[in-house]
C-alpha cells in the first residue's frame, strides 16, 4: 500500500501541445492518503481515465511527476509499479481456469508455486469464487469475470494501489449493489488504497470517502460526498451532483440580499462577491413551496417515488423543488429559499458569506 | 388442432429441391452410373460392377497420387500458418501501414489460379525467367523441368506466395479485435511477450484460424490449376496429384468408368476430411 503523490501532472494525447485546450489533463496536483478509498467522477471526456492511467503506468504524462510512498516512479513500467487495474469490460484469460487466471500474475513474477498456491486460494475467499476454482473462466457471468479481475489485483499483497476504471459498467444492477458492497468490506478489512473512476454519482458517493470531482481536464472539488452535496465549490459540481442538480440563477447582490429580477432574496450573510458574473445555487432539496414567499408558475411535477420533483418557473427562469411524497402544489404556489442552503458563486467559483 | 404435420408444407421446399435435383443430384448419379459401366462410346453401355473401383483402389498409380497429394497439403499448412500468423502479428495495428500492408497484402488473392501459375512457369525457366536464370547464374543447379526436388519446392513456394495473405487476412482480423484493455491488464499482471500471444492473442485468433487452417487444407488438397500450368504434372508423375491424375483420365483417355470411379472416391475423401473438420468446429464452440 502506498501514498500517491501526483505533482502538477500534465497531459497531452498531442506531439506539441501549446494551449490549454491541447491538454487532456490541465494540471492535477493531489495526494491520495495511504489506505483511503477515492473516487473521480466526472463526465465522459473529463480526463478521468487520463489520470488513472497516468498513475498506473500505462500512459508518461507529458509533465509533472508520480511519487509512490515519496519514490519517484514517472519513468517506471507498469509492472515495476506494481500495481492492480480492473478495466471497465472484464479481462479474464479465456482458456485459462479460474485458479490459473488468478495465479497468472504471480506465475509471471516467478513466485514460487506452493505461495502461489496459498494465496489464490485465500484470494478465492475473498471474491467468493472458491468453488469455481476449476472451472474454465470463460463460462462465467459478467460480474464473475470482473471479480476474477479483481482477484488477479488482490493476489499480489504487495501492490501499491488498486485502480478501477468504471468497473461496474457491464454489470447488470442488482449485482453492481453486491459488488460494490464487497468492494466496501476489502477496504475496511485490508485497507488498500483504491481509486475509483466513474462517471455514475450514485456509486461515487457510496463507495468513496473523497470523491474527486474532475470537469474538463482539471480536479474542480475533493470532498466528502456530503461537502460536495451542501457545499459545491463550482457551479459544474452543482448541476453534477444531485438529482436534480443544482439551481443556478444570475443574481444581484447587495449586502446580505441578493436581488433576482423583481424579487429580494435574504441571504445567511453578506458574501465578499467580486467583480464578474454572481450567481445564486440552491438545491432543489432547500427549496421550500407554499404560500408564502416568491410566485411561480408549476409547469411540471415528476412523481420518482421516494418524493416528488416541482419544475416551475421563476422571474422567467427554470427552477425545481423537491417536495414530499405527501405534499400537495398549493393553488397558488410560492417558493422560499432555506438560507442553509444557499450558496454564491462569483464566475463559477464558490464565494465564503462574510458575517 | 394440434396436427403438426401438413404435407402441403413440401410445395414450399419444391422449388430448392428441384434446383438441387439439377445441380448436384442428376450430375452425381450421371458419374455414379458411369462409374458401375464400361463404354467404347457410341453411347454403348455395358454393366462393368465394381470393377472399376477395384481397380482403382488396388492402383499403384492412385495411391501414390493420394500420398502426394498428402504430403503437399501437409507442407503447405506447415508453412502458411505459423508464417500467417507471424506476419499478421507483425503488422500494424494503426496508422498508415495499415492500408498499405492489407492492399499488398490482398494482391495475391486477386490475381486467377492460372495466371499465378504461368507467373511461376515463366518466373522459374532456366532461360528467360528471373528466378531460374539467376540461381543457375550463381551456381544452383536449379530446373523444375527436370528435377522432381526442384519441381515441388517451385509449386510450394508458389502456392505459398499466392495463399499465405489469406491466413494473415484472416489472423489480422482476429487480432485488431482485441479490445486494448487486454494487453494493459496483461502488462499489469507482468505477462511476458511470449504469455501476451499463447493467452491472449492465440485464444482470440484460434476460430479464425480454424477457418483458414480448413479452407487452405481443402484448396490445396483439390489442387489443380497451377500445378498443371507449371509442370503440367511433371517431370514424371512427381507433381501428379489427385486432380490432374483424374482430368488426364477422363479428358486424356476418355476412360470415363474409371474417372468416375475415381470422382466418386475423391468426392467421399473431400466429404469425410469435411466432416472430420466440421464436427472439430462444433465440438469447439459446444465446449464454449
Amino acid at each position: 500500500m502506498a501514498r500517491i503523490d501526483v505533482n502538477h501532472v500534465r497531459h497531452s494525447y498531442l506531439p506539441n501541445p501549446q494551449k490549454d485546450a491541447d491538454f487532456a489533463l490541465r494540471e492535477v496536483h493531489h495526494t491520495f492518503e495511504d489506505g483511503g478509498a477515492y473516487a473521480l467522477l466526472g463526465p465522459s471526456g473529463c480526463g478521468k481515465t487520463t489520470l488513472l492511467n497516468i498513475i498506473s503506468g500505462l500512459l508518461h504524462p507529458s509533465h509533472g511527476q508520480l511519487l509512490f510512498n515519496g519514490r519517484d516512479v514517472t519513468n517506471l513500467s507498469t509492472q515495476e509499479r506494481n500495481i492492480a487495474q480492473v478495466f471497465q469490460f472484464p479481462v479474464i484469460y479465456d482458456t485459462m481456469t479460474v485458479y490459473d487466471n488468478l495465479a497468472f500474475p504471480l506465475r509471471n513474477r516467478g513466485v514460487p508455486e506452493a505461495d502461489v498456491d496459498r494465496k489464490v486460494r485465500e484470494t478465492l475467499e475473498m471474491i467468493d469464487l472458491a468453488s469455481w476454482a476449476k472451472k474454465k473462466a470463460r463460462g462465467l457471468t459478467a460480474d464473475q469475470k470482473q471479480k476474477i479481475s479483481l482477484g488477479r489485483g488482490l493476489v499480489r499483497s504487495d501492490v501499491n494501489a488498486i485502480l478501477f476504471d468504471e468497473p461496474l459498467t457491464v454489470i447488470d444492477p442488482h449485482m453492481k449493489w453486491v459488488l460494490r458492497s464487497q468492494l466496501k468490506q476489502l477496504h475496511r478489512r485490508f485497507g488498500y488504497t483504491m481509486v475509483y473512476v466513474t462517471h455514475d454519482q450514485t456509486e461515487a458517493l457510496t463507495f468513496a470517502d473523497q470523491v474527486v470531482v474532475m470537469y474538463d481536464g482539471g480536479i474542480v472539488q475533493i470532498g466528502t460526498p456530503a461537502e460536495l452535496f451542501e457545499r459545491p465549490r463550482h457551479t459544474f459540481v452543482g448541476y453534477f451532483i444531485g438529482s436534480p442538480g443544482m439551481n443556478v440563477m444570475p443574481v444581484a447582490i447587495d449586502g446580505k440580499t441578493a436581488t433576482l429580477g423583481s424579487q429580494r432574496i435574504e441571504l445567511p450573510g453578506a458574501p465578499k462577491a467580486g467583480s464578474g458574473t454572481v450567481e445564486l445555487g440552491i438545491r432543489p432539496e432547500y427549496v421550500r413551496l407554499g404560500r408564502d414567499g416568491m410566485a411561480v408558475s408549476i409547469s411540471k411535477v415528476e412523481d420518482v417515488g421516494r418524493h416528488k420533483v416541482v419544475r416551475a418557473k421563476l422571474e422567467g427562469r427554470d427552477i425545481a423543488a423537491v417536495i414530499g411524497e405527501d405534499e400537495t402544489v398549493p393553488a397558488e404556489p410560492k417558493v422560499r429559499f432555506d438560507p442553509a442552503g444557499i450558496n454564491i458563486y462569483a464566475d463559477s467559483w464558490r464565494v465564503e458569506m462574510g458575517a | 388442432m394440434d396436427k403438426t404435420w401438413n404435407n402441403k408444407a413440401w410445395f414450399l421446399v419444391l422449388p430448392v429441391l428441384v434446383l438441387v435435383a439439377f445441380t448436384a443430384v442428376i450430375p452425381l448419379m450421371t458419374v455414379v452410373n458411369y462409374s458401375v459401366q464400361d463404354t467404347f462410346g457410341n453411347n454403348v453401355f455395358t454393366w462393368a460392377g465394381t470393377e472399376w473401383f477395384e481397380d482403382l483402389l488396388s492402383s499403384g498409380r492412385f495411391w501414390e497420387a493420394m500420398v502426394r497429394n498428402l504430403i503437399f497439403s501437409f507442407i503447405i499448412l506447415a508453412i502458411e500458418v505459423p508464417l500467417g500468423i507471424f506476419i499478421a502479428l507483425n503488422m500494424p495495428k494503426k496508422g498508415w501501414g495499415v492500408p498499405v500492408c492489407l492492399v499488398l497484402m490482398s494482391l495475391p488473392l486477386l490475381i486467377p489460379w492460372n495466371v499465378v501459375g504461368t507467373i511461376w512457369q515463366v518466373f522459374g525457366r532456366n532461360d528467360i525467367g528471373l528466378l531460374g536464370y539467376y540461381l543457375n547464374a550463381i551456381g544452383i543447379d536449379y530446373n523444375y523441368v527436370q528435377d522432381p526436388f526442384d519441381a515441388w519446392v517451385t509449386i510450394i513456394v508458389m502456392d505459398v506466395w499466392h495463399w499465405t495473405s489469406l491466413v494473415v487476412l484472416l489472423c489480422y482480423a482476429g487480432l485488431v479485435s482485441i479490445p486494448d484493455a487486454f494487453y494493459q491488464a496483461a502488462k499489469i499482471d507482468g505477462a511476458s511477450r511470449w504469455a501476451v500471444f499463447r493467452y491472449i492473442q492465440l485464444p482470440k485468433m484460434q476460430r479464425v484460424l480454424l477457418i483458414a487452417v480448413l479452407l487452405r487444407f481443402m484448396d490445396s488438397f483439390m489442387i489443380y490449376t497451377e500445378p498443371f500450368v507449371v509442370t503440367g504434372g511433371g517431370p514424371g508423375n512427381s507433381t501428379t496429384f489427385l486432380s490432374i491424375d483424374l482430368v488426364k483420365t477422363a479428358l486424356g483417355q476418355f476412360d470415363l468408368g474409371p474417372a468416375a470411379a475415381m470422382s466418386l472416391v475423391y468426392f467421399l475423401i473431400i466429404l469425410l476430411l469435411s466432416w472430420v473438420f466440421y464436427t472439430v468446429m462444433t465440438n469447439y464452440d459446444a465446449e464454449r
